[in-house]
């Protein structure tokens, strides 16, 4: 029997980082998943002949750029394509669009409120400084705010240091920030409710709160924080669906020795004297390794995988108390041709970019009431996009891939399970709203997918089908995220470590915290790092 | 100006003179202006910096950001907004400016004319509604940008006064520097003001963009004799940097654009301590600039004269222990003032008269590369101040 140095549980795009700059310091990796396939929510699946759906994430912008060039990943075959902007339909007939030349974009928001297109320069700027802080973060392991041990303070000075070099204004921002609504944060800058509504969108996507809800302005930051090659804020297709991002790492990771199991689900995490030892598959195979990491959320790791026993009930408590409420469900279309949307005028270059529905903020906080009283938004939030029209690779000659995100989507329908009547009609709430901008995409439709977070949770593994593996609000960030005292990678029981969505920074596609859990492991393991550093932005 | 619905499908605009510009435009070299297209340059750079300051050029400027500030509180509200005493700015006049945030720091310089009272046009490089509308709370004043509503020309040069005069502008030459004064130009209004970029003797006409080529075409018609030429934005940064004019976005970065906390400066860092006067009242960033004059400055903008002949382009500035002190933000060597020239921004305290200052050049002639240290020199006022410039009347060449 096979003894490897680490067992990975998930081939998600972060259970893979963490397992290829494992493998690239020389540990004997596995990586165990428990579906067909690899990729967990990065993913690009053939669900309809001659489409390629991105049938979970969609677009790519937060993807660390020193890992894509720590592992090699554009010589793995990944190369992502930016699209620009992104535009919202209002319901007189007319919409905004974010238009990616600066002054055309600036021109456009003139088009409906002077004052705001000069204001979008304001906004901007402090998003950036927001941003700016936040991404000198990422590649860090938090620290711990009430150890003492050196590399903790060493840590909180280096926060401190970051924190007082941005100003007295922004510092003062900075803590109001994080405890803002979107809508708040939108209204200090825009006058006009379709500027703000357009705008509104990035500060709930994947989030059960409103955009009056304490904690979403963060969330825009999530949205903002990323980069295609520098250009901050950008966003992006993976050539080949976002399963090309996974398959990337799967490839850096095979080229330094890695293995990947698929079809090999993970029944439980072994743990003897108080130590990891290994995983029991469901078909009764045990594998034994000294490190075993979970790329899965705290809630599935230990509430499912472990034993109580084995944890203590601080830790399950906690597990049982995360956050992890899914908000968010998709469809994956493909169509017969370029549906038309009569108000974006001819020759508009924002077809294909991001399509947004909901041009005013009581239409968002309609949509959050529905789903509090267990059910999908009737009037939903939809991010859609053509991501054919970029990456023809996506879908036959002439016929188009669409990825239509909607926001809000719960878990469950009045506490029960989803019915095939109740997605039936969850899919019509959403036809009926593109069709309301769309006269002829109805009739386009060759077939639809559709996700709901109960898809997520049961197929993809993401608990009650929160796309970020945990919600990301304050009391679950940095040193918060997953739990305070365990937010440095480092489990409940030795040998056994976290790598997802769940730990800092957070989800989205980073693969942050994918690198940040390998390097804190081979600290640990006493070898030395194969995991890049941050690069500055100054 | 409204806005059309497909206005995406032209990204770039052409400037009310287009037709005349394009068509003198012999080397199609342009680049953008905010919403405008405009001419790097028409023939020659170098010739074209010549006709500048042996003839006279005409440079389109439309694309400046210009907005128009009116009603009872106007006054009131210019002298919330700018550093300077605008009460002292007569109808008729215009004033160079800067305005600040509360931090003290500059948000943008421009002018301001006083068209007439209770009216101002202020002109600026960076798009200021928002600011200006956040900054009138209180005051009774209605603001408004007309960029795009108001067609201008520079018309700089020792000539530049016998073109307007061929023009038929009767008394031209009694305009005083900064002065403003109006005419009738085929059915429509007129407007020069005696102000430039260029350092030089020199107006700058301001007219409705419908009659915007009847005037190039007149300009070129009477000019002609006197060597009137057209000037692209190349020549036009030379002869700023000679006048020791600061641009904002090169020679420092407009306040509310900056991310980076430390990037900013104040008036008295940019060596525009004669613009701020405290004995006015209330303006934004007073209170910080009252504490910077108490505690001190943490830069200073300088006008260096490099040694030898090779331009310090970005160079890093050194003191006599070859630590580095600031750097060079515009420079060029000077065909006018014949001397190799930079302005800089240095930290505090250097850059006073007689300082020892170095600048680390790196140059290349026939792809080899070199570097080596110029002793740099801080002078004072323009590096090219011609008298003509300030000259009453104004003389024909």
């Amino acid at each position: 029997m096979t003894r490897y140095d680490v067992i990975v549980v998930g081939a998600g795009h972060n259970g893979l980082t963490t397992a290829a700059f494992l493998a690239k310091a020389g540990l004997k990796v596995l990586v165990l998943e428990r579906n067909p396939w690899i990729g967990g929510a990065a993913v690009s699946r053939e669900l309809h002949p001659g489409w390629i759906y991105s049938n979970c994430s969609y677009v790519c912008s937060l993807l660390r750029p020193e890992i894509y060039r720590g592992l090699d990943l554009a010589r793995h075959g990944l190369s992502i394509a930016p699209y620009g902007g992104g535009l919202t339909f209002t319901r007189d007939g007319d919409y905004i669009g974010g238009f990616a030349d600066k002054d055309v974009r600036r021109r456009e928001y003139a088009r409906h409120n002077e004052r705001d297109a000069d204001a979008y320069l304001r906004y901007s700027r402090d998003t950036m400084r927001q941003c700016r802080f936040i991404r000198s973060l990422l590649l860090r392991t938090p620290p711990d705010p009430t150890s003492l041990k050196i590399r903790d303070l060493r840590e909180m000075l280096h926060l401190g240091r970051e924190f007082a070099k941005l100003g007295e204004t922004t510092m003062g921002d900075t803590l109001r920030f994080y405890s803002m609504s979107i809508a708040d944060y939108l209204g200090e800058y825009f006058e006009s409710d379709i500027v703000k509504a357009h705008h509104a969108g990035s500060g709930i996507i994947g989030t059960a709160l409103g955009v009056h809800s304490p904690g979403t302005a963060y969330v825009l930051l999530h949205h903002y924080m990323g980069d295609v090659d520098g250009q901050v804020g950008s966003w992006g297709f993976a050539r080949g669906g976002m399963g090309a991002v996974s398959n990337a790492i799967a490839g850096a990771l095979q080229s330094f020795g890695g293995e990947i199991r698929a079809d090999a689900s993970v029944a439980r995490i072994l743990v003897r004297h108080g130590q990891a030892s290994g995983v029991a598959l469901s078909n009764g195979d045990e594998i034994y390794a000294d490190t075993v990491i979970s790329s899965l959320d705290p809630k599935r790791t230990f509430l499912k995988l472990m034993d109580a026993g084995d944890l203590g009930p601080d830790i399950v408590r906690k597990a049982r108390e995360f956050k992890s409420r899914g908000s968010s469900g998709k469809l994956n279309i493909a169509l017969d041709g370029v549906p038309t949307f009569p108000a974006m005028g001819r020759g508009n270059p924002l077809i294909a970019g991001d399509m947004h529905f909901l041009d005013t903020l009581a239409r968002f906080e309609r949509a959050y009431d529905d789903w509090k009283a267990g059910t999908w938004s009737k009037d939903p939030y939809l991010d859609l996009l053509i991501p054919s029209l970029t990456d023809p690779t996506m879908a036959p000659p002439g016929k188009h891939f669409m990825s239509v995100f909607v926001q809000y989507v719960p878990h469950q329908i009045e506490g029960r399970a989803w019915t095939e009547a109740d997605r039936a009609a969850f899919r019509e709430t959403v036809f009926d709203q593109i069709s309301r901008y769309s006269p002829d995409f109805r009739k386009l439709v060759l077939h639809a997918e559709v996700r709901t977070p109960q898809e997520l949770d049961q197929e993809v593994g993401l608990t009650e089908g929160n796309i970020f593996q945990g919600e990301l609000t304050f009391d679950q960030l940095f040193f918060n995220r997953p739990f305070p005292g365990f937010a440095q990678y480092r489990g409940p029981v030795r040998g056994l470590w976290l790598c997802g969505s769940a730990t800092h920074p957070g989800g989205g596609v980073m693969a942050a915290p994918g690198a940040n859990a390998a390097r804190e492991i081979l600290r640990h393991l006493r070898r030395p790092s194969s995991v890049p550093e941050g690069w500055s932005d100054d | 100006m409204t806005i059309p619905r497909e206005h995406y499908l032209q990204a770039v605009f052409p400037t009310p003179f287009h037709p005349r510009t394009s068509a003198a435009n012999t080397l199609n070299a342009w680049h953008r202006w905010r919403d405008y297209t405009v001419a790097d340059a028409y023939f020659d750079v170098a010739l074209e910096y010549t006709a500048l300051r042996n003839a006279c050029t005409v440079f389109d400027l439309s694309p400046m950001t210009k907005h128009l500030v009116t009603g009872p509180d106007a006054l009131a509200f210019m002298n919330r907004l700018v550093t300077r005493d605008v009460a002292k700015l007569k109808p008729g006049r215009v004033g160079y400016t800067v305005w600040c945030d509360d931090a003290g720091q500059v948000v943008d310089d421009g002018t301001i004319f006083h068209l007439r009272d209770h009216v101002y046009r202020l002109c600026s490089q960076e798009r200021q509604l928002d600011w200006l509308l956040g900054s009138a709370l209180g005051f009774d004043v209605s603001i408004t940008e007309e960029t795009h509503d108001v067609a201008a020309l520079a018309l700089q040069g020792p000539t530049s006064c016998a073109v307007l005069k061929r023009l038929g502008l009767a008394g031209i030459e009694t305009l005083a520097p900064f002065g403003i004064r109006g005419y009738a130009f085929e059915g429509g209004d007129l407007t020069v003001s005696r102000t430039g970029f260029t350092g030089d003797l020199g107006y700058e006409l301001w007219i409705d963009p419908e009659l915007a080529v009847p005037l190039w075409d007149r300009l070129f018609d009477v000019g002609r004799v006197v060597g009137v030429k057209p000037m692209g934005t190349f020549a036009l940064e030379m002869s700023r940097i000679e006048a020791g004019f600061i641009q904002a976005g090169v020679d420092f970065l407009p306040a509310d654009r900056a991310i980076r906390a430390d990037r900013t400066r104040s008036p008295f860092e940019l060596d525009l301590e004669w613009l701020v006067d405290f004995k006015k009242g209330p303006f934004t960033g007073r209170r910080a600039l009252l504490e910077e004059k108490a505690r001190g400055s943490r830069y200073r903008l300088v006008k260096l004269d490099v040694e030898g002949n090779k331009p310090a382009k970005d160079a890093f500035i050194y003191d006599r222990r070859r630590r580095n002190i600031g750097v060079v933000t515009s420079s060029m060597w000077s065909p006018a003032a014949k001397s190799n020239i930079a302005l800089a921004s240095v930290q505090m305290p250097y850059g006073t008269p007689g300082d020892e200052l170095w600048a680390e050049i790196y140059y290349q002639k026939e792809l080899k590369w070199s570097r080596f240290m110029a002793r740099c020199t801080v002078v004072e006022g323009a590096f090219y101040n011609p008298p003509r410039r300030r000259v009453q009347p104004a003389a024909d060449c």
